[in-house]
């Protein structure tokens, strides 16, 4: 079994950290600096901030919070929503944070990913999927929280992007996103096989169970956990623990 | 005082932080007079190789550096800055570094198979000490370090790898050393506290 990282991802609201059940019916779970500080001291090993309102109001507000938490949490930093320019990859990057996930920019103009991926490295460019189920094996793209279409069928897009040099992509599947039901492991499993970069699966956990499920299946390199953490279902110990039983090498 | 250099390519923030919460003493500098006048200078980097080594030459950085690298004085670099202390590099054509650690940069070795490390390698690695670096014992953690990147560097004398750690079935050096030039391929700004403790140690306190 390979290396996995517990990354926590923070989806943010103005100054609140928030969470929804499919992406929508946003509920505060808590103030950002804290939450961070709090999985920092429990040893995740990623942050992933995300602003949840940023391509719908054309804003980026979250660079404040980035660049609060990055002053004494050493741990790597993931930041994404409304990332449209290189400037704003650029502001990001200098607010402390190592990578940047995009998603909505890229599905305007593909163009975008090889800039951003020529300019700042492969390595920093995370390409973020929002997936919703449309039939057997076939997933649509979707921006803007799940809300807007983009007719994208996942799996080619991820292949496009690709070639287009990003360095990860992060999969969140809209249809099991809160629900803490479990992944959409069909999902995860087909995006894992359209890519040779790192696949971070994201939608789903709600108990240590459902991490050792999509582990197993996919061999994915990184999960991303909301309200798993948020609410309290289970810690980051408890996860770590049980990806050590599965023979993951996880950092303490 | 360690002199950071600035030459575009580097998270100097999170750096910042890190030599901050030490209590260590730092500047940022991109002016050559001054590096070359540091006793400790931190070579960051992010981002492509032939792209940095020429910011590099773009500022006159290439004599100070290796000034301070004959007075037998300390470099530390990070990440490409690691890898920009080898002779050369494969990264998107044949590009000179600085030659402070005889090897080459080359791509890491793909995958196998499904559970292999998918490149580019990101996360944490638990870094095995070699050749009676111990520093690493040191630091009363497991030596997990955070890693992101494609290409690794191969030392022309394998005395120079300190530590290592083993992607897709192939030995590649985390850390390389020799004299007072050290290069850490793994953020040590982004490893929690042991990270913070490798740099406190590495710099003498």
């Amino acid at each position: 079994m390979s290396d996995v990282r517990v990354i926590a991802r923070l989806d943010i609201k103005s100054e609140n950290v928030i969470k929804g059940i499919h992406l929508e019916g946003l509920r505060v779970v808590g103030k950002p600096g804290e939450l961070a500080h709090k999985y920092y001291s429990e040893g995740v090993d990623e942050l992933l901030f995300m602003d949840v309102v940023a391509s719908l109001y054309e804003r980026n507000s979250i660079l404040p919070i980035v660049q609060d938490a990055a002053r004494d949490i050493f741990v790597p930093m993931t930041v994404g929503g409304g990332i449209r320019t290189l400037d704003d990859i650029k502001a990001v990057l200098r607010s402390g944070a190592d990578k940047v996930a995009i998603n909505t920019a890229a599905t305007n103009r593909p163009e975008f990913l090889t800039e951003a991926a020529e300019t700042f490295g492969s390595q920093c460019i995370v390409l973020s999927v929002e997936a919703i189920k449309r039939g057997q094996g076939h997933w649509e793209v979707m921006t803007d929280n799940g809300r807007e279409k983009t007719g994208r069928n996942v799996i080619e897009w991820i292949s496009e992007a690709e070639s287009r040099g990003i360095g990860e992509v992060l999969i969140t599947s809209v249809d099991t996103e809160g629900t803490e039901n479990g992944f959409d492991i069909d999902l995860i499993q087909s995006v894992a096989r359209a890519t040779t970069v790192p696949v971070i699966a994201c939608g789903g956990a709600g108990t240590a169970d459902h991490i050792a499920e999509v582990i197993e299946a996919t061999k994915v390199s990184a999960l991303a956990c909301a309200s798993i953490l948020h609410y309290n279902k289970c810690d980051l110990a408890t996860i770590k623990r049980r990806l050590r039983d599965l023979g993951c090498a996880v950092r303490p | 005082m360690i002199c950071v250099v600035d030459y575009g390519r580097g998270n100097l923030f999170s750096i910042g932080r890190a030599l901050d919460v030490l209590g260590l003493d730092y500047f940022v500098s991109h002016d050559p007079d001054a590096v070359a006048a540091s006793s400790r200078v931190i070579l960051p980097g992010v981002g492509a190789f032939g792209d940095a080594m020429a910011k590099i030459r773009e500022l006159d950085m290439l004599d100070p550096l290796h000034e301070i690298a004959r007075r037998g004085d300390q470099i530390v670099g990070i990440c490409l800055g690691a890898q920009m202390l080898a002779t050369r590099s494969l990264e998107f054509g044949d590009h000179a570094g600085l030659d402070l650690i005889p090897g080459e940069v080359r791509r890491l070795p793909d995958p196998v198979d499904p559970s292999g490390t998918r490149i580019p390698n990101i996360g944490w690695r638990c870094v095995e000490a070699c050749n009676g670096y111990d520093m690493l014992g040191q630091l009363g953690h497991e030596p997990y370090f955070y890693f992101v990147h494609s290409f690794g560097v191969q030392c022309a004398d394998p005395i120079d790898v300190l530590g290592s750690i083993i992607v897709n079935g192939e030995e590649i050096p985390a850390i390389i050393g020799c004299d007072n030039i050290y290069g850490f391929q793994f953020h040590p700004e982004k490893s929690g506290a042991v990270g913070l403790s490798l740099l406190a140690k590495t710099f003498g306190i």
